[in-house]
């Protein structure tokens, strides 16, 4: 059964072959159900293969296909490593990704790039699954970078206009400077391992000293900062908001963000080994990046937006696990998140798409009487990721809570603070998008019609400018496929979007109990992740009681939030100003600091490296060509013509001959 | 006293110098031609010497071919100066630059 | 004894010859010094007991070589005087005496005080002995026709090579072989002035002559008419004398 692994990824890759060569020929609805079905077999084989994997020993499977680059010392193999861990992303990406294609037939239609849409998917799915089941760190970039390159098709899928190739470069860019970090990273750990493979390498991490360890996690770090959006390098992730939603979905909140967590808890023994500050800077970071992201997503009129930056946080959420060793936490609720964030975002499109394509909050409202399964849904995940029991967030956000509590009491205040900043954020979506009064119809319209006429224009200025406009929520970002065909009201989604809605709900639901505390038996996925995290993996003894002050008290937070963003959004008790700060709106003004320092003074770096370029290095080069040219025009003159000045010079080297020779030989 | 070998020897090295510096300083190309013969005939000299020490009759062959080369090479450098001359009259070792760099 | 007095008069003879070659300003003395060293490595050769050798070289070097290049200095007349006094490239004497020197006391240093008395290094009689019952005419003959017989025969195809070469070197090129389309190098418009200067000196000539024919047609004539008039004169006075 556990041979079958290879059809996984080979599935989609077919997929991706042949809608690359006949997709245009195949066509609207063909395409979309060929990328589906290859998506789904390769979530049943995930299934089989699990099963299979189950009864081996270890719970570990090694297959190697070919020798991929045979380089002297350095030899890296096409192989996958079916662990766990591996196991574990295998089946959520592939199962979540087959619910979000389905989804994508009934978005996407009639659009004129349909069949393109699926060919990038299938690639990317395709290219997740290298990365989560490469046997070495090599075969994880190959992934990781395939990845990249296919966020960025998608994020500027609709390139045609400028603000989204703009989105999808940016979100490349600010990938490659997690990918330098990454590559550094690899070559030190070759360095100090000899090998990049991980059943290789892993096992050597304890007996690495502090100083190597710590460096190729730091490295691996600035990879993982980069791919899942941490501060500094989370910048690209609410611009590439102009991608159509099922990419929102399935790339930039199930999956390819989540690769950095895995790669982190892939590599925990060189964790393990590193230096102690390392783990908490990790710590650290996630958990003020999550605060960071969701004080941003209470100012967002953006649907999107607000979802986006949802994503952040939670993504500082796993690191901050990551940080305190509980690395099978931040896997839980890597999953639990990948559900109800997946699930979020495709009700958000179900949003858009019936209401033909708007996305200002501001406009919305009441929508739960027009979609009621998109609000339902919605509802569920909503709820799940508030930390509200019984659902799947409440589990996951509490264990790491707990480790948090066990490591630092500030990193747990933080987080606790964040959590309730979360409840609140996502429950004024809620109530501003699905509940109240109807904000849409003709005479608000024309309100905003005319506000908005002074924006584009002002937007327009600054593309002009060369710098990037603002991309805080102020500016209003469209999916600009759907014409208006359906006439004016806003309508429920057809049953390819609704269908998937409901899985992931009962995903986002019930999931939690795979992993719940209250004994060591019912923690199913730490238990079955032991053979990868459980030698390093923080372990410590909580009372009953403990345990229940700390789900008390997580609880508590989460009511306390959607209260207030009841009495706020539902109940107009509090003006919204007072807390949808501009700075939050605007980002904290990260954005346009960064576009001023890339204008401004960071020209002039960038001038002087250029002259440096220009000076130093072509002058070098240039220069050995102008000091041979200029010694051959003095060396010329040796060769004057004179027949007798070279009988000379034969004379002068005969002499010296001799000499030497002289030196030499022995009488 | 005796005449040694080394006497003929010594007598050859000096007889090639002056040979070499005459090739180096005259410009004439006929007088220069005459200092190779020299330094020619100071090899054959120095052959004819270590022929006899040796008692080994390979060296007045050497001589003999020597001489034929000598011979040969003088014909066909004297050739030369004569297609020289007859373009430049009055053309010296110093006139014939059109090689240089 | 006598062999130390000839050899210290023919070295004497050699050495004087060399810097007679060396020093001449006429090309013709330093001819003649070259026979004078010639004839006196040909003695040394005599007490070396190189009988052929010393006959070859006077016939050979001495009444050939040297005759070929008396030839050439008559010829191309450059029996003029060199100008010895400048030297146009600068540091060349000096640098040529002092390799000069270098190579004789590296010559002399490897005879002398380095070898000392194991000068000789090589293996005495490898080919073939001399030795007094054979004259040393017939040895070396034998020699010749048997051990070195296929140099003996690549030397004479040596010879008839640079015989060759020399009738192809200083043959005139027929006129139609001279490309025209190259512009002429400077040796070619030496040439081509000089043949023009030529042309014209023999224009003017022919001019020249043709004027005085004319010249001379015209007193011929002038004469002519004089003497038809004094005959004419003559008959007239002849008549009225009758």
């Amino acid at each position: 059964m556990v041979e079958l692994v290879w059809l996984i990824p080979a599935l989609p890759l077919v997929g991706f072959l042949v809608l690359v060569f006949f997709g245009r020929r195949l066509g609207e609805p063909v395409a979309g159900w060929l990328g589906t079905v290859t998506v789904s077999l390769s979530f049943l084989v995930a299934v089989v293969v699990y099963f299979g994997l189950r009864t081996q020993p270890d719970r570990t499977y090694e297959v190697s296909f070919f020798t991929w680059i045979p380089a002297g010392r350095f030899q890296v193999d096409f192989g996958f490593l079916l662990d766990p861990l591996s196991m574990t992303m295998v089946l959520f990406v592939t199962g979540i990704a087959a619910l979000i294609h389905l989804y994508s037939i009934g978005y996407m239609h009639g659009d004129r790039d349909f069949p393109r849409f699926f060919t990038y998917l299938n690639l990317f799915v395709f290219s997740m699954l290298m990365l989560v089941l490469g046997d070495n760190l090599v075969l994880t970039f190959l992934g990781w970078e395939g990845v990249g390159a296919c966020s960025y098709f998608l994020v500027s899928f609709w390139f045609t206009k400028d603000a989204n190739a703009s989105a999808g470069k940016k979100a490349f860019i600010t990938n490659r400077i997690g990918d330098w970090g990454f590559m550094v990273g690899i070559f030190a750990a070759f360095f100090a391992f000899g090998t990049v493979k991980y059943t290789e390498m892993l096992p050597l991490a304890p007996g690495l000293a502090v100083g190597a360890a710590t460096f190729i996690a730091a490295m691996l770090l600035i990879g993982a900062i980069g791919k899942s959006a941490q501060f500094p390098l989370f910048v690209w992730l609410p611009d590439a908001m102009v991608g159509p939603t099922p990419v929102s979905a399935l790339i930039h909140a199930a999956t390819m963000v989540t690769a950095g967590v895995y790669l982190l808890v892939r590599v925990n023994p060189v964790l393990a080994a590193s230096a102690d500050w390392l783990p908490q800077l990790i710590a650290w970071l996630g958990v003020l990046t999550a605060l960071f992201a969701a004080t941003i997503a209470i100012a967002q009129t953006d649907i999107k937006k607000v979802l986006a930056y949802s994503t952040i946080s939670q993504l500082g959420y796993m690191f901050l696990a990551v940080g305190t060793g509980a690395y099978a936490a931040a896997i839980f609720h890597m999953i639990t998140h990948a559900f109800f964030k997946a699930l979020m975002f495709l009700g958000a499109g179900s949003v858009i798409h019936g209401m033909h394509d708007e996305q200002d909050m501001r406009r919305m409202g009441a929508l739960r009487k027009v979609m009621p399964i998109t609000a339902g849904t919605f509802l569920v995940g909503a709820l799940a990721i508030s930390g509200v029991p019984p659902f799947s967030g409440f589990w996951s956000k509490d264990e790491i809570l707990s480790f948090a509590l066990h490591d630092n009491p500030a990193l747990y205040v933080v987080g606790l603070f964040t959590a309730g900043l979360t409840a609140f954020y996502i429950f004024r979506l809620v109530f501003m998008t699905f509940y109240g009064d109807a904000r849409w119809g003709a005479s608000i319209d024309a309100e905003i019609a005319a506000k908005e006429a002074h924006m584009v224009g002002a937007d327009d200025t600054e593309v002009a400018d060369g710098a990037e406009p603002e991309p805080s929520a102020v500016a209003v970002l469209t999916d600009t496929h759907h014409d208006d065909h359906h006439g004016g009201a806003p309508h429920e989604s057809p049953w390819p979007m609704t269908v998937p809605l409901v899985v992931l709900a009962i995903g986002a639901a019930f999931m939690g109990f795979i992993n719940l505390p209250f004994s060591s038996s019912l923690e199913f996925l730490t238990n079955w992740l032991e053979p990868v995290t459980g030698a390093n993996e923080t372990v410590f003894e909580l009372s009953t009681a403990k345990l229940l002050a700390e789900l008390a008290i997580s609880t508590t937070v989460a009511l306390l939030g959607i209260t207030l963003a009841y009495f706020v959004y539902l109940r107009h008790k509090l003006d919204p100003k007072r807390i949808e700060l501009p700075f939050f709106a605007h980002g904290w003004h990260i954005d346009s600091s960064i576009a001023a320092f890339a204008g401004g003074p960071g020209r002039k770096l960038f001038e002087l490296a250029s002259l440096f370029d220009r000076v130093v290095i072509d002058g070098a080069v240039n220069g050995v060509g102008r000091a041979t040219r200029g010694g051959a025009a003095r060396l010329r003159h040796v060769q004057s013509g004179y027949v007798r000045a070279y009988a000379l010079m034969i004379a002068i080297g005969a002499v010296l001959i001799v000499a030497f020779v002289l030196t030499q030989v022995t009488f | 006293m005796e005449v040694t070998t080394s006497w003929y020897l010594a007598l050859g090295a000096v007889l090639f110098t002056i040979g070499a510096v005459g090739l180096l300083v005259r410009r004439n190309p006929l007088v220069m031609f005459m200092c190779v013969e020299l330094m020619l005939n100071a090899v054959n000299l120095t052959f004819v010497a270590f022929g006899a020490a040796l008692g080994d009759l390979g060296g007045q062959v050497s001589v003999f071919f020597v001489l034929v080369v000598a011979a040969a090479e003088v014909v066909v450098g004297l050739g030369l100066v004569v297609a020289v001359a007859r373009r430049k009259p009055g053309a010296t070792a110093d006139d014939i630059t059109l090689l240089r760099g | 004894m006598v062999e130390v007095i000839v050899f210290v008069a023919c070295a004497a003879v050699v050495l004087g010859g060399a810097v007679g070659v060396v020093v001449s300003r006429n090309p013709v003395h330093s001819a003649l010094s070259l026979v004078a060293t010639l004839f006196g490595i040909a003695v040394l050769f005599v007490s070396l007991e190189a009988h052929l050798l010393a006959a070859v070289q006077v016939i050979v070097y001495a009444g050939a070589i040297v005759i070929l290049f008396l030839f050439v200095i008559m010829l191309l007349g450059v029996d003029r005087a060199e100008d010895l006094e400048t030297e146009p490239i600068a540091g060349q004497r000096v640098l040529a005496v002092a390799s000069g020197i270098g190579i004789l006391g590296a010559s002399l240093l490897a005879f002398f005080a380095l070898a000392g008395d194991d000068l000789i290094t090589g293996q005495p009689g490898a080919i073939q002995a001399i030795t007094d019952e054979v004259p040393n005419v017939e040895a070396v003959g034998e020699l010749l026709f048997t051990d070195y017989i296929a140099a003996f025969e690549i030397t004479g195809v040596l010879l008839t090579i640079a015989v060759v070469a020399a009738v192809l070197m200083v043959r005139k090129p027929p006129a139609s072989v001279v490309e025209d389309d190259e512009p002429p190098n400077a040796l070619e418009e030496v040439e081509l002035t000089r043949q023009a200067a030529s042309d014209a000196a023999a224009q003017a000539r022919a001019e020249a002559e043709a004027e005085a024919e004319a010249a001379a047609a015209e007193r011929k004539a002038a004469a002519a008419d004089d003497t038809e008039q004094a005959d004419e004169a003559d008959d007239e006075d002849k008549a009225e004398v009758d």
